[in-house]
C-alpha cells in the first residue's frame, strides 16, 4: 500500500499539476491559432510575464493577503492578469498587427513571435535577474499530510497548498471558458472566427474586436499558468524555456484550434511526462518474492530520467504528427 | 538539362542568359562599411582578439549559408540551428580527440557494442511484431503485441544501456576519441545533423509550416539535453578541451598567426560553398526550388514533387550547420554541451540572415560578420552602459543596485536581438540586401 500511496503521490498529483498547468497555457495557444493562424511562441513568456507581475506586486504589498487568510500572490492573481491581458493586447497592437496588415504568410508571424519571446526574456531577466525567487513572501506553504485510514500505510498523501488553488482555479477557468464560448455573444462570434474568417467578417462580426478579445483571454489565462506554476515551485525568469514544448505538445495533439482538446492534450502530455520518469520498480516491489528468480529487475525503471523529461513532449509531438496530424479531436487546421 | 550554349537554337536567346549589369553600388558600400569596422576591431582590440572574431564570424557565416537556403531559398523556418550547431560541435569533438586508453584497453568497447547490437535487434523485433498483420493477426493485436513488446524490450535495453554508461564513467570517465583529423568531425557533424534533419523534416514538411519550428525548437533542446547529460560520452558538465587543430596550432605559431590560418580554411570552405549555392541557384534546380517557395499549387500542378524538394532543401541546409558547428566547435578548442545557447546559435543566425538578405547569399555573409562584430562588441558597451546606469542611480537618487548588474547587462543584449528580430520584419522583410528577383518577359 505504501507504494501505491507513493504512486498516487508521485504520478497522480505531480500529474494533475503539470497537466492543469499545461492545460491552460494550450488553451491560449490554441485559441491563438485558431483566430490568428499561427504558432504564437511567446505564450510561455507571457506566462512568465503573468508570474513575474504577481511577484512584484506581492513584493510591493506583501501583508495583503494575511488579513483574509490566503496567499498574497492569489489575491494579486486578478490584477496580475489584467495587466498581462493588457500586454498581450498591446503586443499584438505594436508587433503582430502591421505584419497582418501586409498580409505576411503565418511562419513570418512565428519569427516575430519569436522575437517578442526574446524581448520579453530580456526585460523580465533585466528586472528580475537570474535567479528563483518564491513567489510566498511573507506566507508560508501550507503541506496538507493526509494519512490513510488503512492498516500498514505509514506514508501519507501529500498534497500542497498551491496545488489544490491550482485544482480549484483550472476548474474555474474552464468551466468560465466554456459559458463564454458557448453563451456568450462574443463567444460564438469567436467561434465563427475560428469557422471561417471571411464568412464572419461577412456577416458583421467585427473581427479587430474578435483578435482583440482573444488576446485578453490568452493573456489572463497564461497570467493563471505562470503564477499557478510559480506558486507550486518558484518564480524562475527561464520557466518558460521549459513549458513551450509541452504546451505546443498539448494544442497539437488535442487538435489545433479547439479548446477542449487543448485540456484533454494538456493532461494527456503532462500525465505522459511523469509516467515516464516514474521508476515503475517501486510499484513491482511488493511482488518482488513472487517473481521467478532469473528475472533480476534492475533498481532504476524510469522510461527516461528526469533530465531528459522534454523527450516525452517531443516524441508525443512527433507521433501525433505521423499518425494523426489534425490531433485527438480533429483541429480544424493542419 | 543541358548547361552550354553550344547546342542552343540561336533564335532563342532568353533573359536570362544576358542579365542586366547594374553597377552593384549598394554591395559595395557595405561591404566598404563592413571593411571599414573589421579594421576599426583590428585597430582598438588588436590582431589576436580581431582575428578569433573573424574567425568565429565565418563560421556564423556558414551556419548563416544553411539558414538561409531553408529559410530564404524554401521559406522553411528551422527554429532549432543550435541543436544542429552541437551536433558538429559534438562530432568535431568525438573524432579528433585522442584515444582513451582507459576506456578502449578494458573489455567495456566490446559491452558497449553489445548493448548496442541489443538496441538493433529490439528495433528489429518490434519491426517484425508491426508486420505481424501479415500473417493473418487481427491489427487491434498486432498493435497491442508491438507496443508491449516495444516497452519491455526498450525497458531492458535501457537498463543495460546505463549499467554499462555508469561503469564507463566510473571506470574511464568518458569513451574519449578517436584521434582522427577533425575534418573527418566535421563530415561527419555535417552528416550527423543531415541525418537527424531527415528524420525531422520527413516527419514535419508536410504539415503546416508552424510544426517544422515547433519541432526543431524541439530537437535542440533534446540534443542538448543529451550531449549535456551523457557524461559517460561528452563528459557532460566537465567539458573536453583542448581539441586538436587540422591547421598548426597557438602553441607552435602563435595566436594571430594560428588564427589566421584557421581564417583561411573557413574562407576556403565558404568559398567553395558560396561557389555551389551559386551554380544551384541558378540552374534549374534553384528555379525549381523558388518556384515551389513563391507558388507551392502552380508548382504542384506542373508535376514538382513538393515534399521530396523540400526535404532537400531542409536537409541540405542542415549539412551546412552541422559542418559550421563542427568549424566552430574545433576552432574554440572546447566541447561545453552547455555553451550552446539558443540565444547565440539560433537567433543570432536567424538575426543575421533576415537582416542580411535571406536568400541573398552574398547579403548573407554581410549579415553574418556585420551582426557578429555588433554582437561581440555590444558585451562591453552593454556592461559600459550598464555601469553607467548604476553609478548615475546611485548618485542622483541614492538607489542600491543589486549586485547581479553584470548578468543582468548581457540580459539587456537579449532585448535588442529580440527588438532588431521584430522590428527588421517590420520595417525591411527583404534584408539590407534583397534577393535579386529575375523577372522573364
Amino acid at each position: 500500500m505504501n507504494e501505491l500511496v507513493f504512486f498516487i503521490n508521485n504520478v497522480v498529483i505531480a500529474g494533475s499539476v503539470t497537466g492543469s498547468i499545461y492545460a491552460i497555457g494550450a488553451i491560449g495557444v490554441t485559441l491563438i491559432f485558431s483566430i490568428m493562424r499561427f504558432a504564437h511562441f511567446a505564450h510561455a513568456d507571457i506566462m512568465t510575464f503573468g508570474a513575474f507581475m504577481v511577484l512584484l506586486l506581492t513584493t510591493a504589498f506583501p501583508a495583503v493577503g494575511a488579513s483574509i487568510g490566503v496567499p498574497t500572490a492569489l489575491i494579486m492573481l486578478p490584477l496580475a492578469m489584467l495587466l498581462t491581458a493588457a500586454l498581450a493586447v498591446g503586443i499584438d497592437k505594436a508587433f503582430y498587427k502591421p505584419l497582418r496588415a501586409h498580409g505576411v504568410k503565418p511562419i513570418v508571424m512565428v519569427i516575430g513571435s519569436l522575437g517578442v519571446t526574446l524581448m520579453l526574456q530580456g526585460l523580465i531577466r533585466l528586472f528580475s535577474g537570474t535567479g528563483g525567487q518564491s513567489l510566498y513572501v511573507d506566507d508560508r506553504k501550507e503541506i496538507f499530510r493526509l494519512a490513510l485510514p488503512f492498516e500498514g500505510v505509514r506514508a501519507p498523501i501529500v498534497i500542497t497548498e498551491p496545488q489544490i488553488y491550482l485544482f480549484v482555479i483550472t476548474l474555474v477557468a474552464v468551466v468560465a471558458l466554456h459559458l463564454f464560448l458557448n453563451r456568450s455573444r462574443l463567444g460564438k462570434a469567436m467561434r465563427a472566427m475560428s469557422d471561417n474568417p471571411e464568412l464572419a467578417q461577412a456577416s458583421g462580426i467585427n473581427t479587430n474586436t474578435i483578435v482583440a478579445v482573444t488576446w485578453v483571454i490568452a493573456g489572463a489565462l497564461a497570467a493563471i499558468a505562470g503564477t499557478l506554476l510559480s506558486l507550486d515551485v518558484t518564480f524562475k525568469p527561464d520557466l518558460s524555456f521549459f513549458l513551450l514544448l509541452p504546451i505546443f505538445a498539448a494544442a497539437i495533439v488535442g487538435g489545433v484550434g479547439h479548446p477542449y482538446g487543448a485540456i484533454a492534450g494538456g493532461f494527456v502530455v503532462g500525465f505522459a511526462e511523469t509516467l515516464a520518469v516514474f521508476n515503475w520498480n517501486v510499484l513491482l516491489r511488493p511482488f518482488r518474492d513472487s517473481l521467478p528468480t532469473w528475472l533480476e529487475l534492475p533498481s532504476n525503471l524510469a522510461f527516461v530520467g528526469t533530465e531528459y523529461k522534454i523527450v516525452v513532449p517531443f516524441f508525443i509531438l512527433v507521433a501525433i504528427l505521423v499518425w494523426r496530424p489534425t490531433g485527438l479531436f480533429k483541429g480544424k487546421v493542419i | 538539362m543541358s548547361h552550354s550554349t553550344k547546342n542552343r537554337n540561336p533564335a532563342y536567346t532568353p533573359k536570362d542568359a544576358t542579365p542586366e549589369r547594374r553597377f552593384p553600388l549598394r554591395e559595395l558600400v557595405l561591404f566598404g562599411a563592413l571593411l571599414a569596422a573589421v579594421l576599426a576591431v583590428y585597430a582598438a582590440m588588436g590582431a589576436a582578439y580581431s582575428t578569433r572574431m573573424l574567425v568565429e564570424a565565418a563560421c556564423y557565416a556558414i551556419l548563416a549559408l544553411g539558414l538561409t537556403i531553408q529559410w530564404g531559398y524554401a521559406g522553411q523556418f528551422n527554429a532549432g540551428v543550435m541543436g544542429f550547431v552541437a551536433l558538429g560541435g559534438f562530432c568535431a569533438m568525438l573524432f579528433s580527440v585522442p584515444v582513451n586508453d582507459a576506456f578502449w584497453g578494458t573489455e567495456l568497447p566490446g559491452e558497449l557494442g553489445q548493448v548496442l547490437l541489443y538496441g538493433i535487434a529490439a528495433t528489429l523485433i518490434v519491426v517484425g511484431v508491426t508486420k505481424l498483420d501479415r500473417f493473418g493477426v487481427p491489427k487491434k493485436l498486432r498493435t497491442v503485441l508491438a507496443i508491449v513488446i516495444g516497452i519491455v524490450l526498450y525497458l531492458i535495453v535501457i537498463s543495460l544501456l546505463r549499467e554499462v554508461t555508469s561503469q564507463i564513467q566510473s571506470q574511464a570517465g568518458f569513451i574519449g576519441g578517436f584521434g582522427l583529423p577533425a575534418w573527418v568531425g566535421w563530415i561527419v557533424g555535417g552528416a550527423l545533423a543531415g541525418g537527424v534533419g531527415y528524420f525531422i523534416g520527413h516527419v514535419c514538411l508536410g504539415l503546416r509550416s508552424d510544426y517544422l519550428a515547433i519541432a526543431t525548437l524541439g530537437i535542440a533542446e533534446i540534443i542538448k539535453a543529451f550531449l549535456k547529460n551523457s557524461d559517460w560520452l561528452t563528459r557532460g558538465t566537465a567539458t573536453v578541451s583542448p581539441l586538436p587543430w587540422p591547421t598548426p596550432g597557438p602553441a607552435e605559431l602563435g595566436f594571430t598567426l594560428s588564427r589566421a590560418i584557421y581564417l583561411s580554411v573557413t574562407a576556403v570552405v565558404i568559398a567553395v560553398i558560396f561557389f555551389l549555392l551559386h551554380r544551384a541557384y541558378h540552374a534549374p534546380w534553384g528555379r525549381m526550388i523558388r518556384a515551389i517557395r513563391d507558388n507551392e499549387v502552380s508548382s504542384a500542378a506542373m508535376g514538382k514533387d513538393i515534399n521530396k524538394r523540400r526535404l532537400e532543401i531542409f536537409v541540405l541546409g542542415c549539412i551546412l550547420m552541422g559542418l559550421g558547428g563542427g568549424m566552430l566547435g574545433t576552432f574554440n578548442s572546447l566541447f561545453d554541451p552547455q555553451g550552446y545557447l539558443p540565444l547565440n546559435h539560433t537567433f543570432l543566425v536567424l538575426v543575421m540572415v533576415i537582416l542580411g538578405g535571406p536568400g541573398n547569399n552574398l547579403g548573407t555573409i554581410f549579415g553574418a560578420v556585420a551582426v557578429y562584430i555588433i554582437w561581440i562588441m555590444s558585451e562591453p558597451l552593454a556592461l559600459f552602459l550598464m555601469q553607467l546606469a548604476v553609478t548615475l542611480g546611485e548618485n542622483a537618487f541614492g538607489w542600491e543596485a543589486p549586485s547581479n548588474m553584470d548578468s543582468r547587462a548581457l540580459q539587456a543584449r537579449v532585448l535588442v536581438i529580440g527588438m532588431l528580430i521584430t522590428l527588421v520584419l517590420r520595417f525591411a522583410p527583404k534584408g539590407l540586401l534583397p534577393e535579386k528577383i529575375k523577372t522573364h518577359g
